[in-house]
């Protein structure tokens, strides 16, 4: 029973961690069309601002998650003038992957000599440190803290997707970015937003979710995968296909390292292959002619 | 994509095996020219022939059948466990490991291909790094049979034909290593215009219409993922018996992405291609990183997007363009 409720806070916690970090993944993939392993280095680099704000700066945890989110929206505009706007929808698989394999390689590499190669811890304040009691056991508050932001995200981007004007224009152009063009909606303006918000939202999981996924000098790499993975499984562009893939990911990875810690990663990708196999297109997702 | 990919006439009939001489010409004398300028690191040389056999194995996949795969290494690493594992049991001719190197290869390929050649894009990309991170992770938890993380060592492959022994300053093991290279390179190069060669470029231009003109697709492309397994295996064979270690480097999700690096830095689709960028890539690493890895990494970086913006078909091209005029209709590896 102790069990079962440590692998559900984790798993969710985890979870969640994962859902805010793909989710922007997801998004951009659905609409643009870019298999982004650089993701993660954008994950990175708000960690690592996070980091330098609190620890040298000295200012709150949550003026950091915003310098981190903000910081990380500037820092990618020139990639996405320079480099981005090159490969949305048209390219072949190949040459994505290689341009972004290529970011990621540049960014790993500048801001280890930027803030120096070792592991950056982000301090929680004390409102977030420590257990709180739930009435008959006690979890970390902060694991509480990262489930409550996720499931602010979800909810928050669904109403930006399903209730706004923006997300209609949104999804007219996953559905049909020329039709939606000559209708009057700048699909431009649409891809730059969406990857600023998928950046920005990319940061502030990867600042939310130091304590679990810990920002070190190859985080870019080590994580790039997983992210893939849980787009992947979920579908590509669906709010519910990442959620679920997320918590289901995290599920088999969490029971994976409580029952059998010596084939933790081996239970991972054997549910990913398998998940892949059987819905190349994701549980969630739509294939794209 | 609309390039023309047979770019060769077949043309008159001259003396036969001359581009297949001419090929393994070319290797011995860059292996010459390679021992003269580093006569002292005969094993980096070694080592950069052992990798170059895995941008040869990518290359039929991802450059002749149009496959984007980022767990490439695991063939590689395969047959390199396969080899250390059998020789620290008491296999230790070293031909005979390489035939077992070639077999685990050739096993792992096939997998490999029956898993990810059924879908292309997305799909495709992820069932590729699973596979790949799957047997990277199986490395690391069998730790009774790898090593886990120190590593398998202690592998001392006996005399080649029972007479040259391996020493210190891998002299053999480059010997070796090389003689192999020429006799995969020339047989390659025989295989890639083959019917089922050309076919597989056909399948990678419009797998479609081949469909439509009756290809079995789906199988064509494992036979040739495990004809690319064979060569990784060939490569892991030789790095395991000449650095007498394996580590989980070498079935790594890096080691996978660098190979990739390196194919499309020299041009993915010719087999010259590959060669060259393996050689450019490792010996630019050799020099670089030696300094600082940071600085390596984000060199790497730079140079992958400009050659994604600038020369997407890799530094062959202007090569090739400049054979291809001098030969007028002529002939390009």
């Amino acid at each position: 029973m102790r069990t079962a409720l440590n692998i559900a806070t984790d798993t969710l916690a985890y979870g969640m961690v994962l859902f805010i970090i793909s989710i922007g993944l997801s998004i951009m993939m659905g609409l643009m069309r870019v298999v982004n392993l650089a993701h993660g280095a954008f994950a990175m680099i708000g960690g690592y601002l996070a980091s330098y704000a609190i620890r040298d700066l000295h200012v709150h945890y949550s003026l950091a998650i915003l310098i981190a989110v903000v910081g990380t929206i500037i820092v990618s505009i020139p990639f996405e003038l320079l480099l981005y706007r090159r490969i949305y929808r048209k390219s072949d698989p190949l040459i994505q992957v290689l341009m972004t394999i290529g970011i990621t390689f540049f960014i790993i590499g500048v801001v280890n000599f930027v803030f120096g190669p070792s592991l950056k811890t982000i301090p929680l304040p004390a409102l977030l440190s420590g257990p709180l009691d739930i009435g008959f056991r006690s979890v970390p508050t902060h694991r509480l803290f990262v489930i409550a932001c996720g499931v602010a995200t979800a909810l928050a981007l669904w109403l930006l997707i399903e209730k706004t004007e923006f997300g209609i224009k949104l999804r007219a152009s996953v559905d049909h970015s020329g039709m939606a063009d000559a209708l009057g909606i700048r699909t431009e303006i649409i891809y730059a937003v969406t990857f600023a918000l998928a950046i920005g939202l990319g940061a502030f999981g990867g600042v939310v979710g130091a304590e679990i996924l810990p920002i070190e000098p190859f985080y870019a790499l080590r994580y790039m995968v997983t992210f893939l993975v849980v787009v992947s499984v979920g579908g590509a562009g669906s709010i519910m296909g990442a959620l679920s893939a997320s918590l289901l990911l995290g599920l088999a990875d969490t029971t994976g390292k409580y029952l059998a810690p010596e084939f933790g990663e081996f239970f991972f990708y054997l549910t990913v292959i398998v998940i892949v196999f059987l819905f190349p297109h994701g549980l969630f997702g739509r294939s794209h002619a | 994509m609309t390039d023309i990919a047979i770019d060769h006439v077949p043309g008159k009939r001259s003396i036969p095996f001359v581009q297949e001489g001419l090929g393994a010409l070319t290797i011995i004398a860059l292996g010459a020219v390679g021992c003269f300028l580093f006569p002292d690191d005969l094993a980096l040389l070694t080592r950069l022939i052992g990798i170059s056999f895995l941008v040869l194995s990518l290359d039929l996949v991802t450059g002749y059948c149009g496959i984007a795969t980022l767990g490439h290494a695991a063939q590689f690493g395969v047959a390199a466990y396969a080899v250390g594992i059998a020789c620290v049991r008491g296999v230790t001719d070293p031909v005979a490991l390489l035939a077992i190197g070639i077999v685990a290869g050739t096993l792992m390929g096939l997998i490999s291909g029956a898993l990810i050649a059924r879908f292309r894009g997305l799909p495709q990309l992820v069932l590729s790094i699973a596979v790949g991170q799957l047997v990277a992770a199986l490395a690391n938890k069998l730790q009774w049979l790898t090593g886990g993380s120190d590593g398998l060592s202690g592998i001392l492959p006996g005399k080649v034909f029972g007479i040259y022994s391996f020493d210190m300053y891998s002299r053999t093991a480059f010997l070796f290593s090389l003689a192999t290279l020429v006799v995969v390179f020339v047989a390659l190069s025989r295989f890639v215009r083959s019917p089922f060669g050309l076919l597989c470029r056909g399948i990678k231009d419009d797998d479609l219409r081949a469909k439509m003109i009756g290809v079995a697709v789906y199988p064509r492309l494992v036979i040739m993922y495990g004809v690319a397994g064979a060569v990784a295996g060939v490569g892991g064979a030789l790095t395991a018996i000449s650095t007498g270690v394996v580590g989980l480097d070498s079935v790594g999700f890096e080691r996978s992405a660098e190979v990739l690096v390196m194919l499309v830095l020299g041009g993915a689709g010719h087999l010259w291609g590959a060669l060259a960028g393996a050689l450019i890539f490792q010996i630019f690493e050799h020099i670089v990183s030696a300094a600082n890895p940071f600085h390596w990494m984000t060199l790497v970086g730079l140079l992958l997007i400009l050659i994604v913006v600038f020369a997407p078909r890799g530094l062959i091209e202007p090569v090739l363009m400049l054979v291809r005029r001098r030969a007028g209709k002529g002939r390009p590896s």
